[in-house]
């Protein structure tokens, strides 16, 4: 009974109700070929969502996010016009998207600035610098070498390796956040960031590692976005952040930190992608789609904070009863 | 470790010792030499229609950004102002279509920005919401709905009469936005700095449990000041629409980013409790100034926000930087 009550159970009850309603119109949409076109198209969301899960369960956000993505994107896309071979873009893409987080982390960790003011300067930043690494210049496909834009297309026993590498990172993160310290540690610094203190978890050094795992993933998304989509300007995925948050509220994941589940941000991801890819299908306008984006949000919060109770619970009354 | 206590200060130092030492202070004296390096880095700069126009590149935020301050005084955000500002616009471009006249429009902008500052305010006052997601999600949607209104198109041919807010002169080089700037930079002066409902702002700001006990209605002052920032998002709306004469749902895209930057810049801390609207004033300036120095050296617009981003970190960080380094 309690598993029914769970967050996760409702939103999936919600996605599989989405679904319904789209396949009493359109049956061609719940088509198991179509559902992993839609699964596919959402995996860069998802990639991005378990980043800024992540940074939000530490009670920070990153709204450069997007924008770092857009800088990985590019610098992949230069790095391949140069002849660089695939795995060292990769591992470039990777290391930067890591240092640009890294950035943002040591502002926060260092500064102590709030990091909704870090992450909105950076993310000027980021995305001007595109400008000034290509005075505005964009890269098309017959730019890119044919194995730079195969890779997150190629299939692998019946799905494309983007999928694949969302997969396995959402399961290693899935490992990462129950199994391991550093997992722990991010839930506990949101959580209560007095306590984590006394339990010898550092605040700082935690939201620092959390910026730069975000970083890393928003690197590699980068590469995936570019090659996948077969071009890279200075506005690609310009205002993705939003989409990118939208995805970790609805999933559940408290805004003021030490709360949620990979399984419910990957859902909220995946509630946004089916909207987002039944919109052209069922004849809406797809300028719907940022509001639809922006009440989800709205909804999913104003939801969150009716089944909470106000105020901090320092000791539940068990513990409190001898 | 040496024991150091807290230091006690033995005597006052004189008000003008404190006017000298602060940083509206040297914002003016940032402001004075970016204006001096302007003149002598291009020689069109000192002519006064140049620096009229230079004005249009602060004044519409600005105008958010004193409504602002005062949100970020009392320790809360509206990222929403942005979105606003594109709503507000597509209200008044739907008005213009069905036929209304200038001031029929002007009452539309108006209207659609207390109705977005009230939706804001209702969300995080009445519901407790935190105002950055709530405001990241009206950013959301008041921006889509301008988008599912306008989709790829535009608004335009505004009747000649409603070109006056943003293209207007007073007297001489003294525009209709300037006037608006100065006459809003003097009511959220004396209300912040001068009436009983500032003192209330700045006491939500730095503790709003005490604020509560001390028999303030914390969350009515929430709410009218997200009203407030929805008004004059809304004026914006009216000036910039004006301006552009035109309504795309892309319009004002990035405000917010600019308007937390001036705040930010002239003084207020963005944790609330403290700030000051001359500081504001001054920010607005220097940004205005650089902006309209860097468009005359030919500078991008893209290369502009890199500035403004971090103009936006490094006015925190310095700062930050300065007192760890004199505390080793």
């Amino acid at each position: 009974m309690n598993a029914l009550k769970s967050r996760e159970a409702i939103l999936a009850l919600a996605i599989l109700a989405l679904l319904a309603a789209i396949a009493s119109r359109f049956p061609a949409f719940v088509a198991p070929a179509n559902l992993v076109r839609v699964l596919n198209d959402t995996s860069p969301l998802i990639l991005l969502a378990m980043g800024q899960m992540i940074v939000i369960m530490t009670k920070c956000i990153d709204l450069s996010i997007a924008a770092n993505l857009a800088l990985c994107g590019m610098i992949a896309a230069l790095m391949n016009g140069a002849g660089v071979p695939l795995p060292l873009i990769l591992v470039a893409v990777i290391a930067i998207g890591g240092a640009l987080g890294a950035v943002n982390g040591l502002l926060v960790w260092k500064l102590g600035i709030p990091s909704i003011v870090v992450t909105l300067g950076t993310m000027t930043i980021f995305r001007g610098s595109i400008f000034l690494l290509t005075g505005g210049a964009w890269i098309n496909a017959h730019q890119m070498s044919e194995g730079f834009k195969a890779l997150p297309r190629a299939m692998l026993l019946g799905l494309p390796v983007m999928t694949w590498i969302m997969l396995a990172l959402v399961a290693a993160i899935g490992l990462m956040m129950t199994r391991t310290p550093l997992g722990r540690a991010f839930l506990a610094v949101g959580g209560n960031p007095h306590a984590a203190v006394y339990a010898g978890i550092s605040v700082g050094r935690t939201q620092f590692a959390a910026f730069v795992l975000a970083g890393a993933l928003a690197g590699l998304v980068g590469y995936l976005w570019v090659a996948r989509y077969a071009v890279a300007y200075v506005d690609i995925a310009g205002g993705f952040e939003l989409d990118v948050v939208a995805a970790c509220v609805i999933g559940g994941i408290a805004i003021a930190g030490g709360a949620g589940t990979v399984a419910g941000a990957v859902m909220g991801a995946l509630f946004l992608g089916i909207v987002k890819n039944a919109l052209p299908v069922v004849g809406i306008s797809p300028f719907w789609q940022m509001a639809i984006s922006g009440a989800a949000i709205l909804a999913a919060i104003a939801f969150n904070a009716s089944r909470r109770t106000p105020g901090r619970i320092i000791l539940k009354p068990s513990e409190v009863t001898p | 470790m040496t024991p150091t206590g807290r230091h006690i200060p033995d005597h006052l130092t004189s008000p003008a010792a404190r006017a000298l030492k602060s940083w509206e202070a040297l914002l003016a004296v940032v402001a004075v030499a970016i204006f001096i390096l302007n003149s002598m880095a291009s020689p069109y700069f000192l002519d006064p229609w140049n620096l009229s126009d230079a004005t249009f590149n602060f004044t519409e935020k600005a105008m958010i950004a004193f409504a602002m301050a005062m949100l970020i005084v009392a320790g809360e955000i509206d990222l929403s102002v942005g979105a606003i500002v594109a709503l507000a616009s597509t209200a008044m471009g739907m008005a213009m279509t069905a036929g209304a006249g200038t001031p029929l429009l002007v009452a539309v902008g108006l209207a659609t920005g207390l109705a977005c500052g009230a939706f804001n305010g209702v969300l995080v006052a009445r519901f407790g919401l935190p105002s950055i997601v709530v405001t990241i999600g009206t950013m959301s949607l008041f921006r889509g709905i301008s988008y599912i209104v306008l989709g790829d198109g535009a608004f335009t041919g505004y009747p000649p009469g409603f070109a006056w807010f943003g293209q207007g002169y007073v007297v001489w080089v003294i525009t209709v936005e300037l006037v608006i700037f100065t006459l809003s930079a003097l009511v959220f002066g004396i209300l912040l700095h001068r009436t009983s409902f500032g003192r209330t702002v700045q006491a939500v700001g730095n503790n709003a449990t005490a604020a509560r006990f001390s028999g303030i209605r914390v969350d009515r002052v929430r709410f009218i000041l997200f009203l407030l920032t929805g008004l004059m998002s809304g004026i914006a709306a009216i000036c910039l629409t004006s301006r552009l004469g035109s309504t795309r749902p892309s319009i004002a895209q990035g405000f917010e980013l600019e308007v937390v930057t001036i705040v930010v810049l002239g003084g207020v801390s963005i944790l609330g409790g403290s700030g000051t609207i001359p500081g504001v004033v001054l920010a607005a300036l220097v940004m205005g100034l650089v902006t309209f120095g860097l468009g005359l050296l030919n500078v991008p617009g893209i290369v502009m926000s890199i500035v403004v981003g971090g103009l936006l970190i490094g006015v925190i960080a310095i700062p930050r930087l300065w007192t760890m380094s004199r505390s080793r």
